[in-house]
């Protein structure tokens, strides 16, 4: 499956270098490496305090509200990454350190997926004797039921879409609460207890990658309560929900009905899970340096407050770790508005670009990212280090070759152009006036633009005729993937076929035909590493159209557990693995 | 030495430290007063009238007013003694009456309440003894219904009801000396002269002694024994109510008794004010300190810009006088020039 | 009386409809002006990458294809007759006074307010007692020793109390007593009373204190200038001339006095903290009204920003109405009718 080809080697800059070595640097590991050694980054590529003792309980704060914590609709990846406490999806993410997570493995399925019909049809054998917190077995038709009941998306709006997207559905069809009897083995369907086939509408050589999403995850249909299931979720993992209040905190406990023998992948080591919700952002870092709470479960690192403070005080700093995310902060360059729509004016854009201003604007090396010059993040299978736009050796950008391009784009003395913004997002604020700033060196005149972050895809930044009328030619943009992979990368970032005339779809500048071909051979190719050299040859095809603006590879400074074992981050989630974790 | 008079007050001065300098408010006053007698003390605001009472009382601001000089009460000595000496006296010993008597009560208590609380001070009783006791005395000072009436908020009161019950609440523990600052300023005509006259039968009642201080001569005339004419702090004139108003000899106390309303005189438009304003206590006016509106300054030959005049007797007993102008001049011009204008 | 609170009560009816009908316009007329359609308010209550049909099928159910007017007749309707929301699975119905379901949890928002009123009324009237008692206090010893050094110190510290913001405060707080001298409970570990009287005071003692200081501070300044006020009006100098011992003069008539006006000011404050003391809540995570205000505008949540707006409407109206009753009882003077 996913093997790494080459080394990585995250980030250009020479400063970012040297903080992330650590990541890019250790690319064979097979999960097995371990340390004690309290300092930064330890828990990166190697599981930190490495233990098998059991008990215990484990206190984790969410500065919001889960989103929802039902399977079929959950769609955070720290959620998936704890939802593998309390339920089993066919096939999962290895919980391995660094590399090794990017790896699938089958979870309740037997093995991975077996593909026949060129890729049109995937079939999983479910493991047997694997049961629910009630001692019932999970069957095959639980799967499916999950699977189908998570594509009503009148009840679960915010779940993904990939199933009903892929699935040979059968017309009109709503899902199994308004659709109830339609006969939909034509989409699923479950020869026996155990098997389970799916029947997809085109080739989807990367189908594994779907069968590890939550909404895999086996819901018995007589215990389903639709909108509600999400306040009591028959656990198929080795944990179940002891108390559930929604919206201020809830904990797991063992499930006694769970074995271990059908169960490779988890060691569940404590005994309890507690967690609590809508907890200050601010005082979740002061009490995770305390001690007194083991995990920040979203994972998105610490606050600016106590950034300082982190990175100042040495024996602070040795207790974090700061891992490079699948998810790219960057800019649009809109080719619909003039005289952007101009080649040669776009890459003068790039060329003038001062790429320090864009990793200060996020948070410097630390906390902000790497410096990106590709769509694909490193952690993407199929990333290819490539630079197109040199920016010079202090990466502040190349204002000779922005000039000459200018001189060929028909602007020589430069040109102006809207930039647009999340108007509550300081960083892409301080990132906009940055490229102000950096482009006034050739003389293109950026105004900024702040718009509403709420409606900012559907009614302005993400809404084609409102970009060409009031001339964004620039718009800061971020994307992350649903999954480690090229495809859930790149689909709806350079897919022109997702731009919406109505707004809301965060891919605003690229329309290049080929790339549409490219990625719909990629996506039916089920060679795993023929299709990852396929998503590099896009994402330089995309960057030669120079069309987006690579910002930087968002990173995150963690705060590593004190008082927890076998903690390290997992790269399929860019966040600590929540699944092997135990209590010292 | 020990004083034998009910009440002296010997060389009383009261001053207060400002910013701008020395305020004296009273500046040497001395007087005495027998029980069953009545002293007017006459002046315009910031006279020092005021302050004398408070002084008396012990009320004016221990923080920051110096006092000295001597005050006797039955044979007690009231500016050295201890704070909660006086405290004692007052309310139960002396009493006061004050200008404004819907500010002077407090709005959150009945009429009651306040005076069953001035009773029990100074009296170890149970409320129901002190509340007949209250409505015993709201009776004797002609409210009608009083064991109603008890019950009732000042705000329910009339002007001249509140300042019966302010009376009331005074003279509820029998007080010897009783202060009467400006009693009827705040009432009208025919509710002063009532007042007045319930004034003076609860006194002749209670053998009390009593000190009026108004500016209105009007109200010594009727009721004082002696007169104390007050200006910048300083005593100008001091005598029996009948000399005063017979022989005045200070410019001063012809100038209020020609601005006197007078029952008798019902063309008021003839009234004739003293020219100019009270002086500033901050910045007293050299010499003598009312000069600046004396007519009769220039007869005094420069002597009232530069020299402050001293208390001397004047014509008749126990008739004081503070004036430059010669003994024989004062007598002449009351009897030849103010004295015709006055009754014309 | 009792026509007076009568009248006073329908007034409150009518307000609080005034009071949602502007909430709701801010949420729905707003952005309508704005230019954003159904589909772009729905878009806010959908996963990432949604399809249109998604969209529109959101927009649908949530009934954002009707008029304003509708909508809010809808909501106003649920309030009186309850209203029932599709499961997928079942149909729930939500009894009434159902205020309708939130756009992102899809729970019933009644049962949300009532479970978190318990959260801030605990906070609203500890906290309040505390600062009732130092900051009359503190403000009536100051007035009584104006210009000494306690008094000094006490209005130098009560600046800072008024300036210094919560979540300064808090943080610092917590800092100081939660994480390193480990006296006080950490953020976010609220106890039911009902369930451990004694943790539900150990976890809440923090934010009391916190919450009382910034309005002891308040108290303490506004009681002062109320009692250098009443000290010298003429009553208090008929007091003393009764002969009363300084101790009663200053309480039973000065501050007595003095705390008519702070008192109105108290049940209007504390009627603006049950309905939801934000910054505290936020700063130590409790579960309260306040912290459900702000994450419920954080997410555009309409239903949950308007049950919670009223509920702190209806508190700030009683609190107004109490005041009112209050005041003719402490001041004779005032009449109502």
């Amino acid at each position: 499956m996913i093997r790494k080809s080459r080394v990585l080697v995250a980030g250009t800059a020479v400063l970012a270098l040297a903080l992330t070595a650590a990541c890019g640097g250790n690319d064979d590991s097979n999960g097995n490496e371990t340390t004690t050694k309290a300092e930064f980054n330890a828990a990166l590529t190697k599981v930190f305090n490495p233990s098998d003792k059991k008990g215990g309980t484990i206190r984790m704060a969410n500065a919001g509200d889960w989103d929802t914590l039902d399977p079929g609709e959950t769609y955070y990846g720290y959620s998936w990454d704890f939802l593998r406490l309390y339920g089993r999806s066919l096939v999962m993410f290895k919980p391995a350190p660094g590399k090794g997570s990017n790896e699938l493995v089958p979870d309740l399925a037997e093995s991975l997926g077996t593909p026949s019909d060129g890729g049109k049809t995937w079939t999983y054998k479910i493991r047997k004797g694997v049961k629910y917190e009630d001692g019932t077995e999970v069957k095959a038709a639980d799967v499916k039921y999950a699977v189908l009941r998570s594509t009503d998306k009148e009840t679960f709006p915010n779940g993904p879409a990939y199933f009903e997207a892929f699935l040979n559905l059968p017309d009109g069809y709503k899902g199994p609460y308004k659709s109830k009897g339609m006969n939909t083995d034509q989409a699923i369907s479950t020869p026996d207890d155990y098997t389970i086939v799916f029947h997809l509408k085109q080739a989807f050589g990367g189908f594994d990658y779907m069968a590890q999403l939550s909404q895999t995850v086996p819901v018995p249909e007589a215990k389903d309560t639709g909108a509600k299931y999400k306040e009591h979720v028959i656990s198929s993992g080795p944990y179940m929900f002891d108390q559930n209040n929604l919206g201020k905190n809830f904990s797991l406990k063992r499930n006694p009905n769970w074995d271990a023998s059908t169960d490779p992948n988890r060691k569940a080591l404590p005994d309890r899970y507690e967690v609590a919700l809508n907890v200050n952002a601010d005082d979740i870092d002061n009490r995770l340096i305390s001690g007194d709470l083991d995990v920040d479960v979203v994972g998105t690192g610490v606050q600016p407050a106590a950034l300082g403070r982190v990175v100042g005080d040495p024996a602070l700093k040795a207790q974090t770790d700061n891992p490079v995310l699948a998810r790219l902060w960057y800019t649009s360059i809109n080719p619909t508005v003039a005289p952007l729509d101009n080649i040669e004016c776009r890459k003068a854009v790039l060329y003038a670009e001062d790429r320090t201003g864009y990793q200060t604007a996020y948070g410097g090396p630390l906390a902000g990212g790497d410096i990106a010059t590709t769509l694909l993040p490193p952690a993407i299978p199929g990333y290819q280090k490539f630079d197109l736009y040199p920016a010079g050796p202090d990466n502040k950008g190349d204002l000779a070759k922005a000039k000459e391009a200018l001189t060929k784009c028909g602007q020589p003395n430069g040109f102006a152009t809207n930039m647009a913004y999340r108007a509550e997002r300081p960083k892409e604020k301080a990132t906009a006036e940055a490229l102000q700033q950096s482009l006034a060196r050739v003389g293109i005149k950026l105004t900024l633009k702040p718009y509403p972050q709420g409606d900012y895809f559907s009614a302005y930044a993400g809404n084609p005729p409102f970009v060409v009328k009031n001339k964004l030619g620039l718009l800061t943009n971020g994307w992350g993937a649903d999954w480690n992979d090229g495809f859930g990368f790149l689909s709806q970032m350079v897919d022109s076929r997702v731009i919406r005339e109505t707004g809301g779809s965060s891919n605003t500048s690229v329309r290049i035909p080929e790339v549409d071909t490219m990625l719909d051979q990629a996506i039916v190719e089920t060679d795993a590493d023929k299709r990852n050299a396929m998503w590099g040859a896009i994402d330089k095809r995309v960057m030669e159209e120079a069309v987006i603006m690579p910002g930087i590879d968002a990173k995150s400074l963690m705060i590593r557990p004190k008082n927890l074992t076998n903690v390290f981050i997992s790269e399929a989630y860019g966040m600590y693995d929540y699944l092997s974790l135990g209590v010292a | 030495m020990a004083s034998d008079a009910f009440l002296e007050v010997r060389d009383l001065r009261i001053s207060f430290p400002t910013d701008d300098g020395l305020v004296r408010s009273v500046d040497g006053l001395t007087f005495t007063l027998e029980r069953g007698k009545t002293l007017g003390i006459v002046g315009e605001s910031g006279s020092g009238k005021s302050v004398t009472s408070l002084g008396i009382l012990g009320l004016h601001n221990r923080r920051n007013a110096e006092v000295s000089g001597e005050i006797w009460l039955d044979g007690q000595e009231l500016v050295g003694a201890s704070p909660d000496t006086v405290r004692g006296l007052r309310g139960n010993k002396m009493a006061m009456i004050f200008q404004d008597p819907l500010s002077s009560m407090h709005p959150y208590y009945t009429v009651g309440a306040q005076i069953v609380e001035a009773y029990r001070v100074h009296n170890r009783v149970s409320k129901q003894v002190a509340r007949k006791h209250a409505i015993d005395m709201l009776g004797r000072v002609g409210i009608p219904q009083p064991d109603r009436r008890v019950d009732d908020y000042p705000h329910q009161f009339s002007g001249g009801m509140r300042q019966r019950a302010m009376i009331a609440m005074a003279l509820v523990n029998d007080p010897e000396l009783l202060i009467a600052d400006e009693p009827t300023t705040a009432l009208d005509v025919t509710v002063q002269a009532q007042i007045l006259d319930l004034m003076h039968s609860l006194q002749e009642e209670f053998d009390s002694a009593l000190i009026i201080i108004t500016h209105d001569l009007g109200v010594v005339a009727e009721l004082s024994d002696d007169v104390l004419v007050m200006y910048g702090g300083k005593c100008v004139e001091y005598g029996p109510a009948t000399t005063i108003f017979e022989q005045p000899e200070h410019p001063y106390t012809w100038g209020l008794l020609g601005s006197m309303p007078r029952m008798d005189r019902p063309n008021l438009d003839r009234l004739s004010p003293i020219p100019g304003l009270p002086p500033s206590m901050i910045n007293l006016p050299s010499g003598c300190a009312f000069h600046p509106r004396c007519a009769y300054e220039p007869r005094t030959g420069g002597l009232a810009t530069t020299l402050t005049p001293e208390l001397v007797p004047a014509a008749g007993g126990r008739h004081l006088v503070r004036c430059h102008l010669p003994a024989q001049e004062r007598r002449r011009i009351w009897t030849d020039e103010v004295k015709p204008e006055l009754e014309a | 009386m009792i026509t007076y609170i009568i009248r006073r009560l329908f007034a409150a009816v009518v307000l609080l409809f005034i009071v949602s009908a502007v909430t709701f316009a801010i949420f729905y007329l707003v952005p309508r002006l704005a230019g954003a359609t159904p589909e772009t308010l729905a878009t806010r209550y959908v996963g990432r990458a949604a399809t249109p049909e998604t969209v529109s099928l959101i927009a649908h159910k949530l009934g954002f294809y009707d008029p304003i007017w509708v909508q809010y007749g809808r909501w106003i309707k649920g309030i009186f007759v309850g209203a029932d929301y599709n499961l997928g699975a079942s149909v729930d119905h939500c009894p009434a006074p159902c205020f309708g379901y939130s756009f992102i949890t899809r729970e019933p928002v009644w049962p949300d307010l009532v479970d978190r009123l318990p959260v801030t009324l605990s906070l609203a009237v500890g906290a309040s007692i505390l600062w009732a008692v130092f900051g009359v206090s503190i403000g009536a010893v100051s007035a009584l020793r104006r210009g000494s050094l306690l008094d000094r110190t006490a209005m130098g510290f009560s600046l800072a109390g008024v300036s210094l913001p919560i979540f300064f405060t808090g943080m610092i707080g917590l800092l100081v007593f939660s994480y390193t001298l480990k006296w006080t409970a950490v953020g976010g570990s609220y106890t039911p009373f009902t369930q451990n009287p004694a943790d539900w005071f150990y976890s809440l003692l923090l934010p009391w204190i916190v919450l009382a200081l910034q309005f002891s501070a308040q108290y303490a300044r506004l009681t002062r200038a109320g009692m250098l006020e009443t000290m010298g009006e003429d009553y208090i100098r008929t007091a003393r001339a009764k002969g009363l011992p300084e101790r009663a003069v200053t309480t039973r008539h000065g501050l007595r006095a003095a705390l008519t006006p702070i008192l109105t000011i108290f049940g209007l404050d504390v009627g603006l903290l049950l309905g939801g003391a934000v910054l505290t809540e936020t700063v130590f995570s409790l579960p309260g009204l306040g912290k459900y205000a702000i994450d419920a505008i954080t997410n555009n949540d309409l239903p949950k920003v308007l049950g919670v707006t009223l509920m702190a409407a209806f508190f700030v109206i009683i609190a107004n109405l109490i005041v009112d009753l209050l005041y003719a009882v402490v001041d004779p003077r005032v009449r109502l009718g």
